[in-house]
């Protein structure tokens, strides 16, 4: 037996609110210890409790952290999705079955591992409830020991997590002991082995929404506002949670912020515009039915140049969609969102490091732009498990754009609120409370002229909109810059964003083996940066790789190169998982004609 | 210029030295004789005799003729003229950056009681510190003339058809929702209308005031409920209203059993002057009673309809620094490096709670 070390992936498949969600982190972790890269992620119902959900664990020594669309072991807890999640399982593979769940009788070259679980469980509790939900950790046992993964490990990961619970701590450790001790009495040879490797140290493992609050925290976030919706709650909870333990003072109990759980998403873009009008860092996170009631508000602080920050954690849309499951979908409708002439700001993380770093990049380009921005990130980054470098502590002061004091105020003639008197399309705001009353002026989405007197005159309509129009035209060398990986010799030119980046990472790889040699482009922003321009020109194929049906990013770069048009094609993934490297590799392959060698078996 | 401190030669000046003038906004371009002129006039009056120093207000509004006032009072307030119907949310954001402003809104009965009435009714609930004050005709004046929710059961549009809709009443609603300032008025009657808005200003939550105030343009007609004539003849005010500032150290002599007096938490108190009966605004239940006696009657009652100085406010609950959010330096919102090595060893360790989903 040809022995697979340390690359493959595990899939369990459970019932939502059953509690296998310490286990599966459980057994995230003490591979990650072992100082083997991984990832998790979740696949989840929309439902609190009782239906199907997944958790894929991906082993892989070569750094790979991306979703592999190939599953190696299976952990069977649910009965009724038991038959498919079976059938699913390629040769070769390993079935770990809790010996209570029939499924029909697999081909013979995969290997079904049964456990009594519920005899296993006796011993250990008689409360039925807690058995239902410790029994869990009787197949992390198990897989810890058929995989070569230290027990020692397993149990410093419980121990992290449940440190804080000593009755529940014991319960678990008992269960992680039954499961290693009835696989070591009943062994099996399999091929895929854990090996301790030392590619890991000083990680973190960290999801995007809690890296986001974080960063939002550290950035200076004075007022939050949010109607709740999956996958963007958590964004908020947590930073809700660092805010009230970092942020109030112990002694008096008052707070440097403020959190309003508003009446729903219009309400929540009125507080942060209204907060940010009046000069506070403010913020809201929401997903594609949020910024769709939105629309309205954000043309209005496009035209009264009002910064907001808006993180859209993406969901599979349109409408209620696939509330659970990820997508790059709202791209197209964030880049123009609101009637009338609007271009909004939007930044693209591709990573829980960046959801970080944006968050404060954010504030600082939607002050300095004075606009709302929208930070897309989607359900993959927001709510999975990522590995990391810990976050480094922001350095750079902030920047709170052109805002005139009193003091400046008095050096100044007129005060001219909408004026391009620095020639960048950007004008100078004034705050109220303010007693310079030079600086006093009256916001409105109405039509205003340079002094924000309210006018209907035609030249000045135009004026205001040419500049603004200006200010973005600027903005393409403000916002963060891609990221290039050039190949030498290369002749297909591959471009991605936020979280496709893994994906194709690893399929540039995968293209390599293959023949094809590909540079590669990450967008990180929008309005595009001038390079990515160049990228689509220099490139005889280049090929656009995102999470939705209809190729947004494309049609957004081929509205500013049409010249590229013949050249720059769609490879799309949009069924509502992560995207995977194999099926980049499928389709660059099909586009460059060539017979796809290696699909999705090992 | 900054604020003037000598004001010009003759002309009377406030408690900040500012003169009336230093009040007015911009020319008003709304048709002459509308309702909602006067009550530009009464908050310019009340502001000065108020005092306000005009660079700690903030005007706000949504959509709609009355919501285009705000541009012609206060010139020297910083203002926003939002979209329709939202102006509630745009005040809750405010107050949070920055608590020190007095937030003076002016909405319209369609801004407030179709589109906005969520906002409304959320504003009210967390008890923002503003004075909302629905300049309220029973129509869409900006839109010509169709009916709103507060127009009456009967009342007419100018084509002669009848509204068979029941109204929304907003003051029984803001009493409903635990609003401490309630009360109603008519734009014609500037006598009540200003003490009411000083004590508006004065009141430490949400503060809401009713205006009647006719569109001479689409609803001044025989028929509609809300016209100069309709008003005049049915409004029945509960009390004649005075209201003395705490900077004014006004010994104030009342025959006993025939004035009420409500005490401000800064110390403003205001009189109620018994007209038939005596009413006590601060009994939440006859509040309730006259409201509804008066739907039946068909009276417009006006005056301070219910009042609580003591409500816990947004502020309250938030529990903010004093300082305003808006100006706090980035030191004081920017935790220490430690704090960030402290919760990256958390996600480092696994002891930090991770991945958000179900499962
Ligand atoms: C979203 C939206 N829908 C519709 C309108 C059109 N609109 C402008 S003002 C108005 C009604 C205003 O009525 P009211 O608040 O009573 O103000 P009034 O003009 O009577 O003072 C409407 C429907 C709008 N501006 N925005
Ligand atoms: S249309 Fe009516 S509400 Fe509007 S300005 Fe004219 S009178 Fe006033
Ligand atoms: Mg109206």
């Amino acid at each position: 037996m040809k022995s697979v070390v340390n690359d493959f992936s595990i899939h369990v498949a459970t019932v939502n609110g059953s509690g296998s969600q310490t286990a599966n982190n459980v057994l995230l972790r003490s591979i990650m210890q072992m100082g083997v890269p991984v990832s998790g992620k979740n696949l989840f119902p929309s439902n609190i409790a009782g239906l199907p959900t997944w958790f894929t664990i991906r082993v892989n020594e070569d750094g790979y952290i991306a979703r592999h669309a190939r599953n190696d072991v299976l952990v069977v807890m649910n009965p009724e999705t038991a038959a498919t999640d079976v059938a699913s399982m390629g040769p070769g593979s390993l079935i770990i079955a809790n010996d209570a769940i029939k499924f029909p009788d697999v081909p013979a070259d995969r290997t079904v591992y049964r456990v009594p679980m519920a005899k296993l469980m006796e011993p250990i509790t008689n409360d039925v409830k807690l058995r239902r939900l410790v029994v869990n950790m009787i197949y992390v046992g198990i897989a810890g020991q058929l995989l070569g993964i230290e027990q020692a490990e397993v149990e410093k990961a419980l121990h992290a997590q449940l440190g804080k619970k000593p009755k529940a701590l014991a319960l678990n450790a008992a269960a992680v002991k039954a499961g290693y001790d009835f696989a070591a009495e009943n062994p099996l040879a399999i091929p895929f082995r854990v090996e301790r490797r030392d590619l890991t140290g000083g990680k973190i493992l960290i999801d995007g929404n809690t890296a986001a609050a974080l960063g939002s925290m550290f950035a200076g976030v004075t007022v939050v506002a949010w109607y709740p919706i999956t996958p963007s709650s958590s964004l908020i909870e947590a930073l809700i949670g660092y805010l009230e333990r970092y942020r109030r003072d112990e002694k008096t109990g008052k707070a440097t912020f403020a959190v309003v759980q508003a009446e729903d998403e219009i309400a929540a873009i009125g507080n942060v515009l209204g907060a940010n009008w009046a000069g506070a860092r403010a913020m809201t996170a929401t997903s594609g039915p949020g910024i769709s009631l939105m629309a309205e508000f954000f043309g209005y602080g496009y035209y009264a140049e009002i910064p907001a920050v808006v993180w859209d954690i993406q969901r599979v849309g349109p409408s209620t969609g696939l509330p659970t499951r990820t997508m790059q979908g709202d791209l197209s409708f964030a880049w123009g969102l609101s009637h009338g002439d609007t271009s909004f700001p939007v930044l693209l993380p591709g990573s829980v490091t960046e959801c970080f770093e944006f968050a404060g990049t954010a504030f600082d380009l939607a002050e300095r732009l004075q606009s709302p921005l929208l930070v897309l990130s989607d359900l993959d980054i927001g709510m999975n498990n990522w590995m990391s470098e810990p976050f480094e502590y922001p350095t750079k002061p902030w920047d709170r754009g052109k805002v005139l004091d009193e003091a400046a105020l008095e050096k100044i003639g007129q005060f001219q609120r909408y004026g391009d008197v620095d020639g960048d399309g950007i004008p100078w705001r004034t705050l109220p409370g303010n007693r310079n009353w030079k600086g006093t002026y009256f916001t409105r989405g109405s039509g205003h002229d340079e002094l924000a007197r309210y006018t209907e005159n035609t030249e000045a309509y135009v004026r205001g909109m040419d500049r603004l129009k200006k200010k973005m035209e600027n903005a393409r060398a403000l916002m963060p810059q891609p990221e290039l990986l050039e190949t030498p010799g290369a002749d297909v030119g591959l471009i991605a964003y936020g979280s496709s980046h893994w994906a194709v990472l690893e399929a540039r790889d995968l293209l390599a083996k293959q023949g094809v040699k590909a540079s590669y482009l990450r967008v990180r922003a929008l309005p595009l940066a001038h390079s990515v321009h160049e990228f689509a020109r220099k490139y005889a194929r280049v090929y656009v790789v995102e999470q939705n049906r209809d190729g947004q990013l494309r049609e957004k770069l081929l509205t500013e190169v049409p010249d590229a048009a013949a050249r720059v094609q769609s490879v799309l993934h949009y069924d509502g998982l992560p995207i995977d490297a194999q099926s980049v590799v499928d389709g660059v392959l099909a586009h460059e004609g060539r017979t796809v060698t290696e699909g999705a078996t090992r | 210029m900054s604020a003037p401190t000598t004001p010009p030669a003759g002309q009377p000046v406030n408690r900040v030295g500012l003169s009336r003038a230093d009040y007015d906004g911009s020319k008003t371009t709304l048709c002459p004789g509308c309702g909602h002129n006067a009550i530009t006039g009464g908050i310019i009056q009340a502001a000065w005799e108020a005092g306000l120093e005009p660079h700690k207000v903030a005007k706000l509004s949504g959509i709609g003729c009355s919501s285009k006032t705000p541009a012609y009072f206060l010139g020297h307030s910083h203002g926003f003229n939002s979209v329709h119907g939202r102006m509630p949310s745009i005040a809750t954001g405010v107050s949070m950056a920055n608590r020190e402003l007095l937030l003076l809104g002016v909405s319209g009965d369609g801004d407030t009681a179709s589109i906005g009435i969520g906002q409304f009714m959320h504003m009210i609930r967390r008890n923002v510190p503003a004075i909302y004050i629905v300049e309220n005709n029973g129509v869409y004046g900006l839109t010509k003339g169709q009916f709103s929710a507060t127009a009456d059961l009967g009342s007419t549009r100018k084509s002669g058809e009848a509204n068979r809709l029941m109204p929304v009443d907003l003051c029984a609603l803001a009493i409903e929702l635990g609003c401490g300032f309630v009360a109603r008025s008519f734009s014609g009657d500037q006598k009540q209308l200003r003490p009411l808005l000083k004590a508006a200003f004065a009141h430490k939550g949400t503060a809401i005031i009713d205006v009647i105030s006719p569109c001479v343009t689409f609803a001044d007609h025989e028929g509609s409920t809300k016209s100069y004539a309709a008003v005049k003849e049915h409004d029945a005010p509960l009390h004649d209203i005075d209201y003395v500032p705490y900077f004014e150290d006004l010994s104030v002599d009342y025959e006993p059993g025939t004035t009420r007096e409500v005490d401000m938490p800064d110390g403003s108190r205001i009189f109620l002057k018994k007209l038939d009966t005596d009413y006590d605004p601060t009994d939440l239940k006859k509040a309730w009673a006259v409201i509804h006696e008066a739907r039946e009657e068909q009276k417009l009652i006006t005056g301070l309809l219910y009042v609580n100085p003591k409500t816990h406010t947004f502020h309250d609950e938030l529990r903010m620094v004093d300082a305003p959010l808006a100006t706090l330096p980035l030191e004081q919102v920017r935790p220490p490096q430690r704090v960030l090595e402290e919760v990256m060893r958390s996600f480092a360790e696994g002891s930090a709670p991770i991945g958000a989903g179900g499962g």
